[in-house]
Parts: C-alpha cells; sequence; structure tokens
C-alpha cells in the first residue's frame, strides 16, 4: 500500500523517543480508518459508528491482553503516557499526601509531583537509585511511612534502559496499603509486564514507542481488583453515555475518557499492539532481541572506540536503550554529524530527564542516546560504530 | 420475539456483543428504540428466548447493563 523511501534511506536509533518504520499493517490500519469508517464512535447508531466502536473494543481488548488484564474496560486512553500519568498522580493524590519516587524519573512524572510539592499538596521523597539506575526495593520499603498514599517508578529509563524491580516494590507496596503506579512508556512492548503479579494497581503506556502504534496514543490501565474511584477524573465531559445527566459517568472506562478519542491512531495502535503479541518470540523475543542489539553496539564500540563512555549496561536486560558519549567530542556536535553526514538519527542532551542524568553522573552535559527497535540490525551497527570512529578521530570536524 | 439490552455506555455495547457472539448467541447492535430512551447511544438486540443466556454471559463477564426490554 503506502510505501515510504525514508524506511531505507536512514538509520533509525530514535526508537525510544517513537519507533521508526512502523510495520505497514499500522500505517495501513490508521488509512483504512481515515478512509473506510470516519465515523464517531458512542455518538450515534449508524454502521460506521458501530465500526468505530468496535476498533475501540479490539484495540482495548488487545491492550489488556498485553498487560494481562481481565476487565478490557479497565484501559483508558490517552493521547500520550505523560496524560496518563498525569490522570493517575493528580488523580490519586490529595491535599496532604506523603509520595515515593525515584531519582531515574522522566519528567511526566517528576514534573507533576514537584509541581504539586511545590503547591504544598503533597510531600514528595525521591529515592536515590545506584549509579547504574537500578532501585534498592529494601529503600522504598523504608522510605514508606503511615502518611504515604502512592509509590511511582519508571520501569525501564528512557535514559539508559535499565529495568526496575517492579515486582518487589509493588509486594511492598500491597503490604503497606500503598497505591503503585508505574511508568510503562519504555517498557511496554519491550518488557513482559503482567499487571496482577507484578502487584500494579495503575500503569501507564506510550502507544508509540514499544508498541509501534502511532503518535498521539497511549493509556491508563488500572488493575482489575483497583478500585477506581479512587482516582478522581483529569477531564470532564462528553463521553456518549448517560446523556440526559450533567454529572460524569461513575463507570470505566467512561469516568476517564470525555471527548472523542483519536480513533485512526487507536486502529494503527491495535494492528501494532497485534503484531507485537504475535511476532515469533512474543514480547519475551523483543526483550532478547532489544538486549542483544545493546550489547552488540556496546561491545563492538568498547572495541573500536577509544573515546567511548558508556553509561548503559550490557550485563542485565535492557530495553535496548544505550546512553553513551565520546569523551572528545560534545554530544551535539557527535549527533549533529551522525544525522548530517551519515543519516543516523539519534537524540542527544538530556532526555526530559535531569534528575535520570544526575544520578548516572552525565548531567548537565548529557549524552548521545541509541534508542533500538525491533527492525534495527547488526550491520547497522558496525556503520555506525565506524562512523563513531571516524567522528572520534576528528576526521569530521 | 426480539429483546434489546441497554447499556449505560456505548463501550459496554460493544463488549456484550463480542461477548455474546463468543457465546454463539445472535445478536446485533441497533440504534436505541425512541420509545426506550432519549439517550444517543446504540443497544444490543437479541432473540427474547436467549435473554436468560445473555444475562448469564454477561454477569459472568461483569458487563454492566441498565435494563433489558421485549420488544
Amino acid at each position: 500500500m503506502l510505501k515510504d523511501k525514508k524506511k531505507s534511506s536512514v538509520i533509525y536509533f530514535d526508537s525510544a523517543a517513537t519507533s521508526f518504520p512502523k510495520p505497514d499493517c499500522v500505517t495501513n490500519a490508521v488509512v483504512h480508518y481515515m478512509t473506510q469508517i470516519g465515523a464517531n464512535p458512542g455518538r450515534s447508531g449508524h454502521k460506521t459508528a458501530i465500526e468505530a466502536g468496535q476498533i475501540i473494543y479490539k484495540t482495548r481488548k488487545s491492550i489488556a491482553a498485553l498487560f494481562k488484564l481481565k476487565n478490557p474496560m479497565h484501559v483508558i486512553f490517552t493521547s500520550n503516557a505523560t496524560e496518563a500519568l498525569n490522570m493517575a498522580i493528580k488523580g490519586v493524590l490529595q491535599k496532604g499526601d506523603h509520595t515515593v519516587t525515584s531519582s531515574m524519573e522522566h519528567n511526566s512524572t517528576i514534573r507533576p509531583l514537584h509541581e504539586m510539592e511545590k503547591e504544598g499538596t503533597i510531600s514528595l521523597s525521591v529515592i536515590q537509585t545506584d549509579k547504574t539506575g537500578i532501585l534498592d526495593p529494601k529503600n522504598i520499603r523504608k522510605a514508606i511511612t503511615t502518611g504515604t498514599k502512592a509509590v511511582i517508578v519508571n520501569h525501564a529509563s528512557n535514559v539508559n534502559g535499565c529495568i526496575q524491580p517492579i515486582r518487589e516494590i509493588g509486594k511492598i507496596c500491597k503490604e503497606n496499603g500503598v497505591i503503585f503506579i508505574v511508568d510503562c512508556a519504555q517498557s511496554a512492548g519491550v518488557v513482559p509486564i503482567d499487571i496482577d503479579r507484578d502487584n500494579i494497581d495503575i500503569l501507564a503506556f506510550a502507544g508509540h514507542k514499544g508498541l509501534y502504534g502511532p503518535t498521539g496514543t497511549g493509556g491508563m490501565v488500572i488493575a482489575d481488583g483497583f478500585d477506581f474511584k479512587k482516582i478522581k477524573p483529569l477531564k470532564y465531559g462528553g463521553t456518549g453515555s448517560l446523556s440526559d445527566k450533567i454529572d460524569q459517568p461513575n463507570f470505566l472506562p467512561d469516568r476517564f475518557e470525555s471527548g472523542t478519542l483519536n480513533i485512526a491512531g487507536l486502529n494503527g495502535l491495535l494492528a501494532g499492539s497485534e503484531y507485537i503479541q504475535h511476532r515469533n518470540g512474543g514480547i519475551e523475543g523483543i526483550l532478547k532481541l532489544k538486549t542483544k542489539l545493546q550489547n552488540c553496539f556496546i561491545q563492538k564500540a568498547e572495541t573500536v572506540l577509544k573515546n567511548f563512555c558508556c553509561y548503559s549496561s550490557s550485563q542485565l536486560p535492557s530495553t535496548g536503550v544505550v546512553a553513551f558519549r565520546l569523551d572528545n567530542i560534545s554530544v551535539s556536535d557527535a549527533a549533529q554529524i551522525l544525522s548530517d553526514k551519515y543519516g543516523i538519527m539519534c537524540r542527544q542532551g538530556l532526555h526530559c530527564s535531569p534528575l535520570a542524568h544526575q544520578t548516572i553522573g552525565t548531567f548537565p552535559a548529557g549524552t548521545l542516546r541509541f534508542g533500538f527497535s525491533i527492525f534495527n540490525t547488526k550491520e547497522e551497527i558496525d556503520i555506525t560504530v565506524q562512523a563513531l570512529k571516524s567522528i572520534s578521530e576528528g576526521n569530521e570536524k | 420475539m426480539k429483546a434489546v439490552i441497554l447499556f449505560h455506555s456505548t463501550n459496554h455495547a460493544i463488549w456484550a456483543e463480542n461477548e455474546l457472539k463468543n457465546h454463539k448467541i445472535v445478536c446485533k447492535i441497533i440504534t436505541v428504540p425512541r420509545h426506550l430512551s432519549s439517550d444517543c447511544g446504540y443497544c444490543v438486540q437479541i432473540d427474547s428466548e436467549n435473554i436468560e443466556n445473555a444475562t448469564d454471559i454477561l454477569n459472568l463477564n461483569k458487563i454492566e447493563h441498565e435494563k433489558i426490554e421485549t420488544l
């Protein structure tokens, strides 16, 4: 159907920001909705409105299966993980609550928390991880007090790909009656997640990263047994239900889903979610593949590059995100040369995560970041290492 | 004779339709008959002889419904 020549003309290592390329089924699904359906679900009863409603239902069901959730109505669609995190954080926390989080958080978590702390609504404990970014669950236990309402943790770092022991942290939360909120922006579709066994109450996911959906998709997922009335809605408005009343509906998903959804995007997300779940090896296979790509790059770079400083581990499972720099050139210069001369796309700087960069010792200069996708190859890594060699030897200045 | 299952949310109507079809119950989503509700949206039409089976499936899946009306 649609052919995008860009797919073959660049080496794209920025999939931790947004994955690219997308599987063709994702593009086709978006186009199918835009050209063949086009209607607004839940607002009318005609055939195409029902078809649009089916898309949303199937996407909920697919996302529920991804996280081993029983009730698909507990999947709430948002425009991205940031909106879902704001929904969870501002919905759960009230005046006087204490909250625990980590020093590896993305700004999508730490900014709303910091804002609520500044305005005097909550008190906040930021638990320091080790230098690799990994939290010691014992330190979470120590930080929990009688006033602690929630623990919020980034499952996988967008800076260096490290993965937190969420099951153990969630167990501690459960034992202490504390709500456990997990930012799965980087891990959804990459690390197997079982919302019940991992002791998660609420999680946020992005549709446009590891699920290979379009931008503008994401969601908040509420555990089957969690009392969703503990979450105050962030948005109020039309839901297509109880239209004779001015009260916000009190049932899921309508309580949290006011306004028309991004149905074109959700049809793409459905295609992406099904694609990765039914891919040979499933999500486990994706984690292995990404860890392999990461280790391949780190090992080759360490062998070939004299000035290579790496802040991601090649010893642990990883989401395929490498933070590094060449110690004789700024990260912005290196990224510019990679893009302009070699057609290699990556992200430099602080990655919206100043705390994480402070934690791993790369603040304020930041790092280069390679975020691998399932479509990247060892050949692309070889070409890139040679490009980095040329840059580090000063041949491009 | 036909019956319709009314829901608070069209999300639940579509969920119910999928679960009923999974259990081989013939059903169809239709616009809510005007005399039953002034709300927008749709409901699930079934054969009235399947009301009991359909109710069991809804309860099994914890799908909230407003009421079932025979037409």
